[in-house]
């Protein structure tokens, strides 16, 4: 319950080091440039919300409801904090959530902190803009654009993020592209559904109770055509290079041909020592089982001093 | 009911509790990069690199069982990595016929998925130790001293002040839509109407949530500025870290180095 039940938060281990790097360098960009925009917008009104909404978006992910044969709809997020904050304070909402349940309670790794932030805050946030935006421009003000736009944001919002996510496991050389993509589109494409249906329930609520948070929110004020223009494109990217992908999994060839390439240029390296495993061992078994005396035996003293130094604090105490 | 259980930090007197916030989340990091950076295969590298990770766990005084608990959460993400059996090219180890399907693993597939599960596994582990050894105060001053800008550390540590207070928030909601929907918690009993109208109503909640927690925030804002908050993000500086605390720094990343090219030379 208290872990986001997506299986979208990638632990560490499942993306090369060069995916996680290049994501990182992508999100600490976007990040510090919302972190600018928004100072500029909401001034020093801006942290108390950020954290106070942080922290709700958080807890709404608590917030379930069942659907059938013990599975259940719940909460992202990334639409609705679009809708109500904007673009780029949602991107600050949604890093410091991710960040959060990665740095404390495991829901995702930290060295693909990046590529999470990057999946659901950037990914998620300027998808749903997008779709939002280019709803409520087609209905022109009528109230049926708050809220088909918020089902269809929030919908694709998981389905997009879901699709990035199976391409960096794909590039990754974790998943194949032609298992991964479909699997992670189709799993998500049915839990995009019940994220449509809170969300939209949300937009009620607050529709009947504050409309003016819906219709005059930071998001109507703040357009930014920016991240309109980012949100077509990384769907559209995403959409179009992810059939071609799964279709064609040689198409990641290039991606071979980078490992091939960083094999070649880590070959000089392995002939400095050429034919030698370790010194006096040639067998790659004998040095695995060594390796297995030597981790017991550091683990054995540890745990001697351990439990020596707790006998001494008991006494002392 | 409160919430508190959220928090996974668990007071200690060990030596990984006591070191330095910052000198834990850089060789936690350094760890998990390393363990990143072990190419598949490597057995020794892995080995040495759980080794490493049991008498953290160990020195913690956590206790091995607790970690190895928790740690389990973060395996289902594995199915992911599971089709990478049956699709590397490679020598042919088994094969599976599901009706008129035929699967083929690889040995390299299979060194592969085992190699991913090893890296995942032992990575949680050294995340768990960190965040249940270091209070949420102590990460933040990792963070400044990671850089991480001011404005976003705040925001931070204002998100985990009121996480508790809107978890509880939650929970009441959860409570109260039980009571008025008579949720038994019995197997078989339905419970409420259709699914989008289930779904409508979670979203109330949520709704209800986001509109509890953006009054909030103006109060909160409100009573910062009664209190002299003029926008300017101010903290103490960050200590100097004491000498023992850079050498268990320097003999980590020393550590974690000879192992990472170690598993580059004789596995790259």
């Amino acid at each position: 319950m208290l872990y986001a039940p997506l299986p979208m938060h990638i632990p560490d281990g499942f993306l090369s080091v060069l995916v996680s790097l290049v994501l990182w360098a992508a999100t600490i960009l976007v990040v510090g440039y919302s972190l600018r925009r928004v100072g500029q917008d909401l001034g020093e009104r801006q942290a108390p919300l950020m954290g106070v909404l942080a922290a709700a978006i958080f807890a709404g992910q608590m917030l379930n409801f069942t659907v059938a044969g013990g599975t259940s709809g719940h909460l992202m997020g990334a639409a609705i904090a679009t809708i109500l904050l904007g673009p780029w304070a949602a991107i600050l909402v949604l890093t410091t959530v991710v960040g959060v349940q990665a740095l404390v309670f495991q829901d995702g790794g930290l060295l693909v902190l990046g590529a999470n932030i990057f999946n659901m805050g950037i990914v998620g946030v300027a998808v749903s803009y997008f779709v939002y935006r280019t709803f409520q421009r087609l209905a022109n003000g009528k109230p049926w654009g708050i809220f088909v736009g918020g089902f269809i944001a929030a919908w694709a919002s998981i389905f997009i993020a879901a699709l990035a996510v199976a391409l960096q496991l794909a590039f990754s050389g974790t998943s194949p592209a032609n298992i991964a993509l479909p699997a992670m589109g189709g799993i998500h494409a049915l839990i995009g559904l019940g994220e449509g249906l809170i969300t939209v329930g949300a937009l009620a609520f607050l529709y009947a109770t504050r409309r003016d948070l819906v219709t005059a929110g930071e998001g109507q004020v703040k357009a930014s055509s920016a991240v309109w223009v980012a949100g077509l494109l990384i769907a559209l990217a995403l959409a179009i290079a992810s059939p071609l992908a799964s279709a064609h999994p040689d198409g990641l060839e290039w991606v071979a041909e980078q490992r091939g390439f960083l094999d070649a240029a880590r070959e000089p390296l392995y002939n400095v020592i050429p034919d030698y495993v370790l010194p006096g061992i040639a067998n790659e078994s004998l040095a695995t089982i060594l390796a297995g005396i030597l981790g017991a035996l550091i683990v054995f003293f540890i745990a001697l001093g351990v439990a020596y130094t707790r006998r001494k604090r008991g006494t002392a105490s | 009911m409160h919430i508190h259980f959220l928090d996974p930090f668990i007071a200690g007197q060990s030596a990984i509790h006591r070191l330095d916030p910052r000198v834990k989340f850089v060789l936690a990091v350094a760890f998990i990069l390393t363990a990143a950076l072990t190419p598949s295969g490597a057995w020794p590298v892995y080995v040495l690199l759980f080794a490493l990770a049991m008498g953290v766990i160990v020195l913690s005084e956590l206790g091995v069982g607790f970690v190895f608990r928790r740690a389990v959460l973060a395996l289902p993400f594995v199915l992911a990595a599971l089709p990478v059996i049956f699709t590397l090219p490679g020598v042919p180890l088994f094969s599976l016929s599901l009706g008129s399907w035929g699967l083929t693993a690889t040995a390299d597939g299979v060194e592969r998925f085992v190699s991913i599960a090893l890296k995942s596994w032992i990575s949680v582990q050294i995340a768990i130790v960190l965040s249940s050894s270091t209070p949420f105060p102590e990460l933040m001053v990792a963070m400044r001293a990671a850089r991480v800008p001011r404005l976003l550390v705040s925001i931070f540590g204002l998100m985990w002040r009121y996480l508790f207070v809107l978890a509880d928030e939650a929970m009441r909601l959860l409570r109260a839509r039980s009571a008025r929907s008579g949720a038994t918690g019995l197997p078989g009993m339905k419970v409420g109407g259709s699914i989008s109208w289930r779904g409508r109503v979670a979203g109330g909640m949520a709704g209800n949530l986001f509109l509890r927690a953006i009054e909030r925030s103006d109060r909160i804002y409100v009573a910062m500025l009664s209190r002299g908050y003029d926008g300017e993000v101010r903290d103490l500086p960050l200590p100097p870290l004491r000498a023992l605390h850079w050498l268990v720094l320097i003999c980590g990343v020393a550590l974690l180095g000879m192992l990472a090219i170690f598993g580059f030379l004789f596995y790259g």
